[in-house]
């Protein structure tokens, strides 16, 4: 369950006037709605391409390929619809949401560093600067960056990680890279 | 009767056990120290904490993690009264009445009022599983595969459409729900599907990793978005904890029709503790004599909605555990780790193991009990967990979650996967779509092409087997008629929008 209800839907409209001012052309009214349903559609597509090699069967004897190629067109159907009906004839005012403004750090710093996390913990470089790593690069997702606190913070939380996990619940990960 | 009392013994037998307790009241502390944590509702805090509930046996493994549920939905209403800010998306209505109470120096009886709605509506909620759960579990086994089919339609189909947002989102939510239960090795042909070359995907994808990415990660990034988060901690003392006799007195009708109310709804798909608080919330204003005091500190408006969204966290155990149907994505999660610790979700868990079954439905009660005692004089301790800035808190909540995460198979891939799916979630977010339909969907995949094979077996390939068989017919029926019901009113909004239109440009 999210804070806001409505999702994304209830951020401020992004307004849009198309000033070419011709009245018959479809135009987009709402672009959360549109890229919604291209993105929907491309997922459907994606589903199906990859099912292409699975045999399809029938209906009395389903194949591996038969419930996904299924799935994948009822998908394409769906983001048809969501997509077409963000288009309105003759519009004049952009009524629907826009897709508000997109946080681009963390969204983008936040997944890297839990991958770097990940291949630092695979390569068994050790738990506690795998911590540190992941900790230092959630205060980067930040917009304002205070170093001092930051180490402060990645010492302690490091330190009770393993405290808690190592040594309490007693999971298994080398600490360093050259314990064992 | 007997057979109930005789049920209800075997229950506390196995809840009341020194190690179960133990494990109960360690979930229901940590479910509530993580659900305070503003914006993490009881998914996300189910999903964080999931790890440490598979060193135990199955048993106590499901009770901890009930008790992270119930304890994690009860942390999220201390936060929303205490703080200006709701954690999950039910608490959005206790703050409406509970903070004006803190404000005015009365956050002690509002704890307190809601501490004691939900005792009681988990009692009402326990007893009722307890009561309807064997019926209802003696009707599902006589289900076949097609009435199993419909009945996952019929779910997944009413979480769409009373869910939030878009009901078309929402379907295609469900779509890509069941597409991503598909990964993995087909039951049927021992083929790999949609695993990119991948091996750790041969296995599937855990629902927790989902689940944190979504619920977890997307949140984080969500979060971080927006301008700095501001604070409206409550300044000075609680003081006075226990309600005034008048406050009992005017509590008294309200509790008693929340827990109507929240135990009607829980088990209906995706009418989950936000519909049931909202409701009971309107029903008490309508009934209360002065409905000007709502709004400014009413206690009836903390009472009614946190008893409703108990009941509802209690009864919405009723699909799960007899139908193995979840009704929410919290019960989602229930249902991945029972399947994880070798447990067929079904009819026959009350049959084939009646220990696990009663007992906890019996420690549901006792946590209740617990969130009761624990949580009073513990509020001070939240309070504090309250004034950490989000900058340091979200760092740990990362920790935690990729902790957790890799512990699950001790596997990097776990991690990139919950990554990707936090990655994916915020394009979602944006898109306007959410998360618990995908959820749903996810576990029952499997389960509903299993059964979809099944029934087409059965009738040679003729898809009108869903509508010609009693059972099965009345399920497909009630999914019509529940999307026609929500298309109607939309028809009917938009044709008026249309009718407007015209008149002013005529």
């Amino acid at each position: 369950m999210s804070i806001w209800p409505g999702g994304a839907s209830q951020l401020p409209p992004v307004e849009n006037q198309n000033q070419e001012g011709n009245t018959v052309r479809p135009k987009i009214k709402n672009f959360q709605d549109f890229w919604c349903g291209i993105f929907f559609i491309g997922l459907g597509a994606l589903a199906i391409y990859l099912s292409r090699d699975y045999p399809m069967g029938s209906a009395l004897s389903m194949g591996p390929g038969y419930f996904p190629s299924w799935l994948g067109g009822i998908m394409i159907g769906f983001g048809v619809v969501i997509g077409g009906l963000s288009f309105k004839i003759e519009g004049e005012v952009n009524e629907g949401p826009g897709l508000g403004e997109w946080a681009f750090r963390p969204w983008i710093v936040l997944p890297a560093t839990l991958a770097i996390y990940a291949v630092l913990m695979d390569a068994e470089v050790g738990f506690v600067p795998s911590l540190i790593v992941l900790i230092t690069g959630c205060a980067l997702a930040h917009k304002d960056v205070h170093w001092r606190e930051t180490i402060l913070l990645s010492v302690f939380v490091t330190a009770g990680a393993v405290a808690i996990f190592s040594y309490g619940i007693g999971l298994p990960y080398r600490l360093f890279w050259w314990s064992d | 009767m007997e057979e109930l009392f005789q049920n209800l013994i075997l229950g506390f037998g196995v809840a009341l056990t020194l190690q179960n307790l133990m494990y109960c009241f360690l979930g229901v502390f940590l479910g509530t120290m993580i659900g305070v944590l503003p914006g993490i509702g009881p998914v996300a805090t189910m999903a964080m904490l999931l790890p440490l509930t598979f060193v135990l046996p199955p048993i106590s493994a499901l009770i901890m993690l009930a008790g992270i549920y119930y304890g994690s939905d009860y942390g999220g209403s201390t936060t929303s009264i205490l703080v200006n800010l709701p954690g999950e998306g039910s608490s959005v209505v206790t703050l409406l009445d509970g903070h004006p109470m803190a404000q005015q120096g009365r956050a002690g009886p509002a704890l307190a009022i809601a501490a004691m709605g939900s005792f009681f509506a988990g009692c009402v909620g326990t007893l009722l599983i307890a009561l309807v759960g064997p019926p209802l579990a003696n009707v599902a086994l006589s289900f076949g595969s097609p009435e199993y089919f419909s009945l996952m339609v019929m779910a997944l189909v009413c979480a769409s459409v009373v869910g939030s947002g878009s009901l078309l989102k929402s379907l295609a939510m469900v779509i890509a729900g069941l597409l991503i239960g598909i990964v993995g090795t087909d039951v049927n042909s021992g083929k790999l599907r949609f695993n990119f070359g991948v091996p750790e995907l041969s296995d599937g994808i855990g629902i927790a990793v989902v689940a944190m990415g979504v619920f977890g990660l997307t949140e984080i990034v969500r979060n971080l978005a927006g301008t700095q988060m501001t604070h409206m901690i409550l300044k000075g003392k609680i003081q006075g904890l226990m309600p005034r006799w008048e406050d009992l007195k005017i509590s008294f009708g309200p509790i008693l029709r929340g827990s109507s109310i929240g135990a009607a709804f829980g088990p209906l798909p995706g009418l989950g503790g936000t519909i049931s608080a909202f409701t009971s919330y309107m029903v008490e204003k309508k009934l209360s004599k002065d409905p000007s005091r709502f709004g400014k500190g009413a206690i009836e408006g903390v009472a009614g909605p946190e008893t409703a969204n108990n009941a509802c966290a209690q009864t919405t155990f009723v699909p799960m555990l007899t139908l193995g149907i979840p009704a929410s994505a919290s019960m989602a999660l229930m249902l991945g780790t029972m399947i994880m610790h070798g447990i067929t979700p079904g009819p026959q868990v009350m049959t084939a193991r009646p220990d696990l079954f009663w007992g906890l439905i019996a420690s549901m009660w006792i946590g209740n009990g617990m969130l009761l005692v624990l949580n009073l004089p513990l509020i001070g301790i939240w309070v504090k967990l309250l004034q950490v800035p989000y900058r340091l808190l979200f760092p740990i909540i990362m920790t935690m979650m990729g902790i957790g995460v890799y512990s699950l198979n001790t596997s990097g891939t776990d991690v990139m996967l919950m990554a990707f799916f936090g990655f994916a979630g915020y394009v979602l977010v944006k898109l306007g779509c959410s998360f618990p339909p995908l959820i749903l969907a996810m576990v029952l995949g499997p389960l509903m092409e299993e059964n979809l094979r099944r029934s087409l077996l059965l009738s040679d390939g003729d898809a009108t087997i869903f509508f010609t068989r009693p059972i099965s017919g009345s399920f497909m029926l009630a999914t019509g008629v529940l999307l026609l019901l929500f298309i109607l009113p939309a028809f009917r909004k938009k044709r008026m929008e249309v009718i407007a239109e015209e008149g002013q440009g005529g």
